[in-house]
């Protein structure tokens, strides 16, 4: 398993490379979390879970379950704040 | 002669969807259900220019066609049905400004569907402090579509939707995406089998069931039984079309949609930042949930004090202006005290439903949710089920339907019937009554003991709850993944107007949901207990008459008579000094004698309702279950108590007062808890109402499922008899066991 979603800290970013297909719910997918589209880790809930990312403009919580099914590739945290 | 034409809502959530419904119909709007579903249908009557009257049905909140939830899959059934009598000549894709993007699937799909449709761009208002421009005309040719810029906050732009709306006929139905292209083999073969059927339309119907659990198809029967794809093939084809979708959108966006990225973050990251801290998060929520909490309390205090006074005299009115009879008597006792009994929850219920309303519309319940689910989630709940279980603690009637938004059924199923646990206000009125009279006085860090018992019950109320829900998540096997996808809104401000209208949306599902129950059961109880067959029960009068001769009255009456006559002696004296009027000796003796006359009519009538309530069908019934209650320390009159409360649980303190002889017009509680501290148990000689008695009675109250409202709706949103029944027995049973160990341990 490579880099996924559950292993972003807080302020960096990926850009989506692909997933474990048939766990993932569609809904995921409708709301921009395709592959090419990038992801930003916000905030954990402690003991890492629920997960909040901003992917794609949609800012949504997901459990670290699925984040671990979507596997990305780190972009290098250019300071930008 | 107006014309009507369908009009559907449809929309991402938190894009302001409800705000345009509500605008577009005002208060001409109504809850039901969908036939044979339990799936709320919220439509609407709308006015359009030219005289063109609309029916406006608001679809649930929802991402994409394709479904995940009951709910959803009766809004897709509609879209997809054309012979459906609500099937919309026109839709409304409602979108926010600032997720225009991933508002736009949903739009490509009902383009691809053939309806006509109209896309509302919401939030026009905040435009400009985001950096967004949008090139409305190039963004309409690209989607074939018309476009309404509108801002339900400041209200503008609804006239030139209206216009649109009215002017439906001349919008295009030319679809967005040809989804033919993920696999252009399978949909050659399904164009030559289904000549005369969109594509799109039999696509949908195909992957319907491969997200979601079966439900009844009244659709193209025959496009299931094409199904020569496996549900993981299909699953990924799906995946191809969202895929496909959003390349169609990006396209359409580059040309028509900027954002000036040196705009200001939003205010979003910084409260995220505070809201969502590890330790800060939990500390701001608690804090929040105490303010409500003391809030309501008092808030409610006066109107619920001002209601019970209202419906008192109503009742008396009644009994004195009515001939005397029986059916006087169903009016003043059976109705308006029914009546009285759902209307004085009200205060407290809208109240709660208020601040909940509030903490939504701002945005703050989604990061409530990201705070709970991880701890709500080893007893089997959801980090959504946080918003049923305090809601709760008003009533858990609008707290049980607030669970539809739990994905998961598992979790959903195990809120729904943990929930009941919560402390509801209709407990109030009894663990009030039963404090004040078993708990002693004192004080322990500054709390007096009686405050810290109600704290206990609220939180016995709540660990109740979250134990049973751990035990069901083991017992119960239910197979489902763990689907949790929660969206963080931006903050904003509420709209008052919303929150209105969701405020008496739940506290109408309370009164007419609870409402006919407690009011049907109040008048069967007042039935049982006004009448019976027994020789006692018909001769009462004259057995009481007899009494009273014999005996002369009660000793709890006859000392009341007793100050009630010195305070009106005094206030005779005080008046005849303050010269407000002037009476003589004999007129003076005349004054006290008929007010003593007057008392003993009372307490007589007393007396003999007393007597009669203890020998009518309800009286029997808890002599008859005396020999069960009393291992609890409940003696006859309790259980008829306990049994009234199945109406509604605050009849306990009116039954009992019933009981004691105490009169309805009292200043209640003080003399109801006077009389009951005085009654006696004949046998052992020592105060019915003590510290072991009492503590059992408030431990019954907490776990038992006496309100048959809840077991309705629970009914209702399970679909199924099975649960309501095991909940009723379980809770039951358990409530009589730690009774029954506290009463025995304590006493």
């Amino acid at each position: 398993m490579g880099t996924t979603v559950a292993h972003l800290k807080r302020g960096q970013k990926g850009i989506i490379k692909e997933f474990a297909d048939d766990f993932l719910p569609i809904k995921l997918l409708e709301l921009g979390c395709l592959p090419g589209n990038e992801v930003e880790l916000i905030q954990i809930a402690p003991f890492q879970d629920p997960i909040y990312i901003n992917v794609n403009g949609s800012h949504i919580a997901i459990r670290k379950s699925m984040a671990l099914l979507i596997e990305l590739e780190l972009i290098e945290d250019v300071n930008n704040r | 002669m107006s014309k009507q034409i369908n009009i559907a809502l449809i929309g991402n959530p938190n894009t302001g969807k409800t705000s345009v419904f509500n605008e577009l119909t005002g208060l001409n709007q109504k809850v039901g259900n969908y036939p044979g579903v339990t799936v709320e249908k919220k439509e609407g009557i709308c006015k359009l220019p030219r005289g063109i009257k609309a029916h406006v049905i608001d679809l649930p909140g929802t991402y994409s066609l394709n479904t995940t939830s009951l709910d959803e899959s009766v809004a897709v059934e509609m879209l997809l049905n054309k012979k459906d009598k609500n099937h919309p000549d026109v839709a409304l894709v409602i979108s926010d400004v600032e997720n225009l993007k991933r508002n736009l699937l949903l739009f490509t799909q009902i383009k691809d569907l053939k309806i006509p449709a109209i896309l509302v761009i919401n939030m026009a208002d905040r435009m400009s402090r985001k950096g967004i421009s949008v090139d409305i005309p190039l963004l309409e040719e690209k989607l074939n579509t018309k476009i309404a810029l509108i801002s339900t906050r400041e209200e503008t732009g609804l006239d030139y939707l209206k216009e649109l709306i009215a002017d439906f006929k001349n919008l295009s139905v030319n679809q967005n995406v040809d989804i033919s292209g993920i696999d252009p083999e399978y949909f050659e073969k399904l164009k030559g089998t289904f000549p005369n059927e969109d594509l799109y339309k039999l696509w949908l119907v195909i992957t319907q069931d491969v997200n979601f659990m079966p439900i009844e198809k009244t659709l193209i029967k025959d496009a299931s039984s094409f199904e020569t794809k496996s549900t993981s093939e299909l699953k990924r084809l799906q995946q191809k079309e969202t895929i496909l979708r959003y390349q169609f959108i990006n396209g359409v966006l580059k040309e028509t949609y900027t954002v000036d990225a040196m705009a200001a973050k939003g205010i979003r990251a910084s409260l995220d930042k505070l809201l969502t801290h590890k330790v800060f998060g939990y500390l701001i929520f608690f804090l929040i949930l105490l303010l409500i909490f003391q809030a309501i309390y008092d808030w409610s205090a006066y109107p619920m004090d001002a209601i019970d006074s209202f419906f008192a005299s109503a009742s008396e009115w009644v009994k004195t202006t009515l001939p005397a009879g029986v059916f006087t008597d169903l009016l003043a006792e059976g109705i308006i005290t029914g009546i009285g009994g759902i209307v004085i929850f009200i205060p407290q219920i809208a109240f709660l439903f208020l601040f909940i309303a509030l903490l939504e519309e701002t945005g703050y319940m989604s990061r409530v949710v990201f705070l709970m689910d991880r701890l709500m989630r080893p007893f089997g709940l959801s980090g959504k089920s946080i918003v049923p279980l305090i809601s709760g603690t008003a009533c858990a009637i609008p707290a049980v339907m607030a669970t539809r938004n739990i994905e998961n059924w598992k979790e959903r199923l195990i809120t729904i019937l943990v929930t009941p646990f919560t402390t509801c206000s209709a407990r109030l009125p009894v663990y009030l009554i039963i404090i004040a009279l078993v708990i002693p006085e004192g004080r322990f860090l500054g709390l007096s003991y009686q405050a810290l018992t109600l704290m206990l019950l609220y939180l016995v109320g709540f660990g109740a709850a979250i134990l049973s829900a751990m035990i069901l998540n083991k017992i119960l096997q239910i197979k489902n993944r763990s689907f949790f996808v929660v969206e963080m809104p931006n903050y904003k401000l509420p709209l008052l107007k919303n929150v209105a209208y969701t405020v008496w949306e739940k506290t109408k599902s309370f009164i007419f949901g609870a409402g006919k129950i407690i009011l049907a059961i109040s008048v069967i109880l007042w039935f049982l207990g006004s009448f019976g067959i027994s020789d006692n029960f018909k001769n009462a009068e004259t057995i009481i008459q007899n009494r009273i001769d014999t005996d002369g009255f009660s000793e709890f009456n006859q000392s009341t008579m007793e100050s009630q006559l010195a305070e009106y002696k005094n206030s005779l004296n005080d008046g005849i000094v303050k010269k407000e009027y002037q009476i003589n000796e004999m007129h003076f003796a005349d004054s006290l004698l008929a007010k003593k006359t007057t008392l003993k009519k009372i307490a007589r009538s007393q007396e003999i309702a007393s007597f009669k309530l203890e020998n009518s069908f309800i009286g029997y019934a808890g002599k008859a279950i005396e020999p069960v209650v009393k291992p609890l320390g409940y003696d006859w009159k309790i259980g008829i108590a306990i049994l009234t409360s199945f109406a509604a649980r605050e009849v306990f303190v009116g039954t009992l007062a019933t009981i004691y002889s105490v009169g309805s017009g009292e200043e209640n509680t003080d003399t109801i808890t006077q009389r009951m501290a005085a009654e006696v148990n004949p046998q052992t000689k020592k105060p019915v109402f003590n510290l072991a008695s009492g503590i059992s009675l408030l431990l019954f109250y907490a776990f038992a499922m006496q309100c048959m409202s809840t077991l309705a709706v629970v009914k209702r949103e399970t679909n199924t008899w099975k649960w309501p029944a095991a909940q009723l027995v379980f809770m039951s049973v358990f409530a009589y066991i730690v009774a029954l160990i506290a009463y025995q341990f304590l006493k």
